[in-house]
C-alpha cells in the first residue's frame, strides 16, 4: 500500500472518519481509499483472509497427519523417539519469544518509538534465524541417519544415537494400543514384508511403514520452515522501511500485517511441537 | 454503516496493547510449553493426546487474542478466523469418517492381493 | 417532495481520457494497476485459452466421429483383439516408448498422426489421433478449460472490470495484488504451454494417483502450473472480499448491492477456503512423484483415496467458483431485459452464500465408486441433494422476475435464457449422479460428460458470453450488431444441445467415457454411431456459433457505433459512468440516495438522442 498519486482533488465518499481535512492528504494513503482508517482496516481484513488460506493450506497436512496417526499409531509412537525433544522445545521457546518481540514491535510502531521498533524487528529476525539454525541441525541428523520420508527411508542408527530422552521402546507388535486398526498391518509374515521399500525390520520393535512418520514430519516442518523464511523476508523489508522511518502512529499497517502473519507461523508451530515431538 | 464497521475500531491508531499484557502472555506461553513437555511424563493413555492438543489450543488462543489483537479488534476478524477453523474441522472430520472405515479393508487388500 | 440528485447527462467538464487511452504502450498495460485494464488483459488471455481448449475439443470430437463413419455393421474394421483400445488411466505406459509424441503435433499434422499410429499399435485403427495423443488431448482440453478458462473466467475478467464500477469505487482494494494475480495467471499459462509442447499430460485434469505419480508425462510441470494458478485465484478472492467490505459507497448497504456483487462475494469465500487445499494437494503430488514421499502410495503406507479427498475438497467447491458468478450475471441480465425489479432479491443473495457453504459438504459424491466407505457415501449422497435447494431458488426467482415482464430479446438476454434452460438440464441430471445407486450405473459414462458440460459450458460459459455481450459496450465503448449477436447465441444454444444431449443417451446406454475407440461396441449398440455423429456435428455447430460471436464482438471494435453510457437501461451504478470509463471510473462521484436500488427500473428513462438510457435518481422525502 505505497504512496499513490496525491493529486486527487476531493474524496467523493467520506467513508472514513473526519481525521483528514480537505487539502491535507496523508502521505501513505492510496488514491482509492478515503481515509487511513479505511485503508488500514481493508489491509487488515486482507491479511486475515490470507491467514485463512494459510490455515487451510496447512490444514491439508494436519488432515494427513490425523489420518496416518489414526491408522498407524504404532508408527508414530515408535518414530517420534528419533526426534530431539529438547531441540524442539528450544525452538518452541525461540519462536514464542520472536512472537513476543513482534507484538512489541507493533506496539512500538503504534507509539512512534522508532528505536524500539527497530530493535524488536532485529530481535525477531535473529530469533527466526536461530530457529532455522536449530532446524538445520535436526535435519542434518535425520539426513545422516537416513531417517527420511517413506520413499527414501533407510535408517542406519544405532541405539546409542537415538536423540530422544529414552531409547526407542520396543513396541511389541501385538500389544499395540489400538489393536483393532493396527493389527491388520502387522499380521504380515516377514518374508513378504521385506519386499517393499518402506518396510524394514532391522531395528528392534520397528513397525512396518515407519517412513510414513517422516514423510509427514518433513512435509509439515519443511512447509513451516518455508513460511519462516518468507516471514524473514517480510520482516527484513519492514526493517528497511523502519530505518527509513516511515512507520508511526499514523501509518503502521504493514508492521501489523506482518505481525499477524508471524504470529500465525508461531501458532502453527505451537501445534506441530506436541503433535510431532511429544507423542506418548 | 456496514462498510466502515471494522474501520471504526481503528480510528486514531487502533488499540495499543499494554506492555505488561504482552509480557504476561509471553510468560504464560513459556509456562504452558513446559507444562506440555511435562505432561508426557505421565501416562494418561489416549488422554495424553487430548492434553497436548488442549494445551496447544490454549497457547494458540493466547497468541490470537493478545498478540494478534483479536481481544481488542472488531469481532469480524475473529469470525473470519473461526470460520477458517470450522472449515478445517469439516475437512478433517468428514475425511476421517471415511478413512477410518475403509482403512482396514484397504490394508487387507494390500496384504492379500487377489 | 422530489429532489433531482443526479443530472441526466454528465456535466461538461474537462473530460479525462478513457482508460483505454490513458497511457500508451505495452508496459502501460502489463504493469497497470487499473482494475479495468487488468480485467481486459485477463479477458484476452482467457479467450485465447478458450480457443486453445476448444481446438482440443474439436480434435476429440472429430476423432470420435471416425469409428462411426468407417464402421460397417457386422464387419469389424480391425482385427478383434486391438479394435477396442481402452486407454483409461489404468493403462500402463510403456517405459520410454514413443512418449516424445509431441502434443503439439496433434494440432498440425493429421498425416503424421496416422503414420505414428501405425508404429504404436500393432493393428492400428486409422483414426485421427493415436491412443496416447487422444489421452493427451482430452487431458489438456480439461485442464486448460478448467484451470485457465472457467475458474478465472467470470470473476477475474468480468468481475475485475465490473466490481469497482458497480460499487462506485475507483479501484479494487489492493490494486497491486490484483496485478500480481494476473501475472501469476500468465506464469501458470506459460507452465501449461510448456506442458503442451514438451510431451503433454495424460492423467486427466484430476491428476489421480497412482497414475499421475507413475506416468512419464509432464505431471510436475502441470502441477506447479496449477498451483500458481491457484494462488492467482486466491489473490482475486482476497481482493474481492476486502473490496466489497470496504469500498462500498456510503449508503450502499449489503442489500443494495447488485446481485452480481453478492455472487462474487460468495465465490471469493470459496476461492479463499478451498483453493489452499488444492495447493497443498498439488504440492504433495509433486513431492510424491519426484521424491517418493509416499503419502498417497499404499506400498509406503499412504492412501490413494486420501488424494481424492484432498482433491475434491477443493474441486467440488470449485465447480461453484465456476457457476456462482455466472448465476450472478444471469440475475443482472434477467432483471434488466425484463424491465422488471428482480424478484426475491434477498433469496437470490442468500442462496449464493448457501451454495458456497453447502458446496463444501458434498465432495464425496465424486468418490462413490472409488472405494469410499459406504457410510461416507451415504452421508455425501444425502448432503448432495441439499445443494439443489438454493439452486432451484435462483431459477424460480429468475422465472418470477420474467413473469409479466417486458422481455426484450437482445443478445445478452438470449444468453440468459439459454443459461436457464441449459443449467436446468445440467442441474437436474446432477441429481441422477448424486443418487448413490444410479451413480454406480452412470459413473464414468458419457452421462457424466454430458452433465458437467451442460453445467460448465451451458452454464458458466454461456453466462460468461452473456456477461461479455452485456458489458462489452462499457468495456470498449462500442455497440455490436445485435442481430449477429443473437445469431451467435442461437447457434451456440443449438450446437450445445446437439453436442451434449446425445451424450446423455449414450451414457445411459453404457458408453464409457475416455474411450479411444468404440467400434467394437457398435455391433451390439448400432445407435452409438448416430449419436456420436450428432455429437460431433453439434461440436462444429457450437464452434461456428462461437466464431459468429467473435466476429460480432471484434467487428464492433471497427464498425460499431459509439456506445452510450447506459445502452441497456439498467439502474446499477456501472452504467452511470462514461463508456468506456476514465481511469478513475466516475466523472463525478456517485451519491447513493436513500431511494437507491440497482433494480429500480422505474427510474430508468430512454433518451432517443443518445439511444441510451439515463437514471432518474430521485430522493423522495
Amino acid at each position: 500500500m505505497a504512496t499513490h498519486s496525491v493529486e486527487v482533488p476531493e474524496q467523493f465518499h467520506q467513508t472514513g472518519e473526519q481525521e483528514h481535512h480537505a487539502g491535507e492528504h496523508p502521505a501513505h494513503l492510496a488514491h482509492h481509499f478515503d481515509s487511513m482508517a479505511q485503508q488500514f482496516a481493508a489491509g487488515k481484513l486482507g491479511m486475515w483472509i490470507f491467514l485463512v488460506t494459510e490455515i487451510l493450506f496447512f490444514g491439508g497436512l494436519f488432515c494427513a497427519y490425523a489420518v496416518y496417526r489414526a491408522n498407524h499409531p504404532e508408527v508414530f509412537v515408535y518414530a517420534h523417539h528419533f526426534l530431539h525433544k529438547n531441540l524442539g522445545a528450544l525452538n518452541t521457546a525461540i519462536l514464542i519469544f520472536s512472537s513476543f518481540t513482534m507484538a512489541w514491535a507493533v506496539r512500538a510502531a503504534q507509539l512512534g518509538q522508532q528505536q524500539t521498533l527497530r530493535l524488536c524487528l532485529i530481535i525477531t529476525l535473529l530469533c527466526a534465524g536461530a530457529f532455522l539454525g536449530v532446524k538445520y541441525v535436526e535435519y542434518r541428523q535425520k539426513w545422516e541417519h537416513g531417517l527420511l520420508w517413506a520413499g527414501w527411508y533407510h535408517p542406519h542408527v544405532t541405539d546409542a544415537e537415538h536423540h530422544g530422552d529414552a531409547p526407542p521402546k520396543p513396541v511389541s507388535p501385538v500389544t499395540s494400543p489400538t489393536a483393532g486398526k493396527a493389527t491388520t498391518s502387522q499380521h504380515t509374515p516377514e518374508s513378504t514384508a521385506a519386499a517393499t521399500a518402506g518396510e524394514r525390520s532391522e531395528y528392534p520393535g520397528e513397525p512396518r511403514l515407519a517412513g510414513v512418520f517422516f514423510s509427514i514430519y518433513f512435509c509439515m516442518t519443511g512447509l513451516h520452515a518455508l513460511h519462516v523464511i518468507g516471514g524473514m523476508i517480510a520482516i527484513t523489508w519492514l526493517l528497511i522501511r523502519a530505518v527509513q522511518g516511515v512507520f508511526g502512529p499514523e501509518y503502521y499497517g504493514p508492521v501489523d500485517y506482518v505481525g499477524l502473519y508471524w504470529h500465525l507461523v508461531d501458532m502453527i508451530w505451537i501445534y506441530l511441537f506436541p503433535l510431532l515431538y511429544l507423542i506418548h | 454503516m456496514a462498510s466502515q464497521h471494522a474501520g471504526q475500531a481503528h480510528h486514531a491508531g487502533g488499540h495499543v496493547v499494554p506492555g505488561y499484557v504482552l509480557v504476561a502472555v509471553f510468560i504464560a506461553l513459556l509456562v504452558l510449553t513446559a507444562l506440555t513437555v511435562a505432561a508426557t511424563w505421565i501416562d494418561l493413555g489416549s488422554g495424553n493426546l487430548l492434553v497436548a492438543i488442549g494445551i496447544a489450543t490454549v497457547k494458540a488462543a493466547l497468541v490470537a487474542l493478545f498478540f494478534m489483537h483479536l481481544r481488542y479488534d472488531h469481532p469480524f476478524y475473529g469470525i473470519v478466523f473461526t470460520v477458517a477453523l470450522l472449515f478445517l474441522a469439516l475437512f478433517l472430520g468428514l475425511t476421517l469418517v471415511d478413512v477410518r472405515q475403509t482403512f482396514p479393508e484397504v490394508q487387507a487388500a494390500i496384504e492379500n492381493p487377489v | 417532495m422530489v429532489t433531482e440528485v443526479a443530472e441526466p447527462k454528465p456535466i461538461a467538464r474537462a473530460t479525462p481520457p478513457d482508460y483505454l487511452h490513458d497511457g500508451r504502450g505495452i508496459w502501460s498495460w502489463l504493469f497497470t494497476l487499473d482494475h479495468k485494464r487488468i480485467g481486459v488483459m485477463y479477458l484476452v488471455g482467457i479467450l485465447t485459452s478458450l480457443l486453445l481448449g476448444g481446438i482440443f475439443a474439436l480434435l476429440i470430437r472429430t476423432h470420435l466421429a471416425i469409428p462411426a463413419l468407417v464402421h460397417r455393421p457386422g464387419q469389424t474394421i480391425s482385427t478383434g483383439e486391438s479394435a477396442a483400445v481402452i486407454v483409461g488411466p489404468s493403462q500402463p505406459t510403456p517405459p520410454g516408448a514413443v512418449s516424445s509424441q509431441d502434443a503439439a503435433a496433434q494440432l498440425t499434422a493429421e498425416s503424421e498422426a496416422a503414420t505414428a499410429a501405425s508404429t504404436v499399435q500393432p493393428t492400428p485403427p486409422r483414426y485421427l489421433l493415436t491412443p496416447k495423443e487422444y489421452n493427451r488431448a482430452f487431458t489438456l482440453h480439461g485442464a486448460i478449460m478448467i484451470f485457465l478458462v472457467i475458474i478465472p473466467g467470470i470473476p477475474a475478467a468480468l468481475g475485475n472490470f465490473v466490481l469497482p464500477l458497480m460499487l462506485g469505487a475507483k479501484d479494487v482494494a489492493f490494486p497491486r495484488l490484483n496485478l500480481m494475480s494476473f501475472h501469476l495467471w500468465l506464469i501458470g499459462l506459460v507452465f501449461f504451454l510448456v506442458v503442451l509442447f514438451t510431451g503433454g499430460l495424460d492423467t486427466g485434469w484430476t491428476f489421480y494417483t497412482p497414475y499421475s505419480t507413475t506416468t512419464d508425462t509432464r505431471v510436475t510441470t502441470a502441477v506447479v502450473g496449477a498451483f500458481i494458478l491457484g494462488f492467482s485465484s486466491i489473490f482475486t478472492g482476497i481482493n474481492f472480499i476486502a473490496t466489497i467490505h470496504f469500498l462500498r459507497p456510503r449508503g450502499m448497504s449489503w442489500f443494495r448491492m447488485p446481485l452480481f456483487v453478492w455472487s462474487l462475494y460468495a465465490t471469493a469465500i470459496i476461492q479463499v477456503l478451498a483453493t489452499p487445499v488444492l495447493g497443498i494437494t498439488l504440492l504433495l503430488i509433486a513431492l510424491e512423484k519426484n521424491f517418493g514421499l509416499g503419502i498417497f502410495d499404499p506400498k509406503l503406507g499412504g492412501d490413494p483415496v486420501l488424494f481424492q479427498h484432498f482433491f475434491w475438497f477443493y474441486s467440488h467447491p470449485a465447480v461453484y467458483i465456476m457457476i456462482l458468478p455466472g448465476m450472478g450475471i444471469i440475475s443482472e441480465l434477467v432483471s434488466t431485459f425484463s424491465r422488471k425489479h428482480i424478484f426475491g432479491y434477498r433469496f437470490i443473495a442468500f442462496s449464493s452464500v448457501a451454495i458456497a457453504i453447502l458446496g463444501f459438504l458434498v465432495w464425496g459424491h465424486h468418490m462413490f465408486t472409488s472405494g469410499q466407505s459406504r457410510l461416507a457415501s451415504m452421508i455425501f449422497s444425502a448432503l448432495t441433494f441439499s445443494v439443489s435447494i438454493p439452486s432451484a431458488i435462483k431459477v424460480f426467482n429468475w422465472l418470477a422476475t420474467m413473469y409479466k415482464g417486458r422481455i426484450s430479446l437482445q443478445t445478452p438476454m438470449c444468453y440468459a435464457l439459454a443459461f436457464i434452460l441449459l443449467f436446468g438440464i445440467g442441474g437436474l441430471t446432477g441429481l441422477f449422479l448424486g443418487a448413490l445407486a444410479t451413480d454406480v450405473h452412470l459413473h464414468d459414462t458419457y452421462f457424466v460428460v454430458a452433465h458437467f458440460h451442460y453445467v460448465m459450458f451451458g452454464g458458466t460459459l454461456v453466462a460468461f458470453l452473456g456477461g461479455l455481450h452485456y458489458w462489452w459496450p462499457k468495456m470498449t465503448g462500442k455497440m455490436y450488431n445485435d442481430t449477429l449477436g443473437r445469431l451467435g447465441a442461437l447457434l451456440i444454444f443449438l450446437g450445445l444441445n446437439l453436442t451434449f444431449f446425445p451424450q446423455f443417451v449414450l451414457g445411459t446406454r453404457g458408453m464409457p467415457r475416455r474411450y479411444f475407440d468404440y467400434s467394437s461396441l457398435l455391433d451390439r449398440h448400432p445407435e452409438f454411431a448416430g449419436l456420436n455423429l450428432m455429437s460431433t456435428a453439434g461440436a462444429y455447430l457450437t464452434a461456428i456459433g462461437l466464431v459468429v460471436a467473435a466476429i460480432c464482438l471484434l467487428g464492433s471494435l471497427r464498425w460499431g457505433k459509439k456506445a452510450p453510457p447506459n445502452p441497456w437501461g439498467s439502474a446499477s451504478l456501472e452504467w452511470r459512468c462514461p463508456s468506456p470509463p476514465p481511469k478513475e471510473n466516475f466523472l463525478s462521484p456517485p451519491i447513493i440516495t436513500p431511494a437507491f436500488d440497482p433494480y429500480d427500473l422505474d427510474q430508468v428513462v430512454y433518451d432517443p438522442e443518445t439511444q441510451g438510457y439515463w437514471v432518474r435518481q430521485t430522493a423522495v422525502t
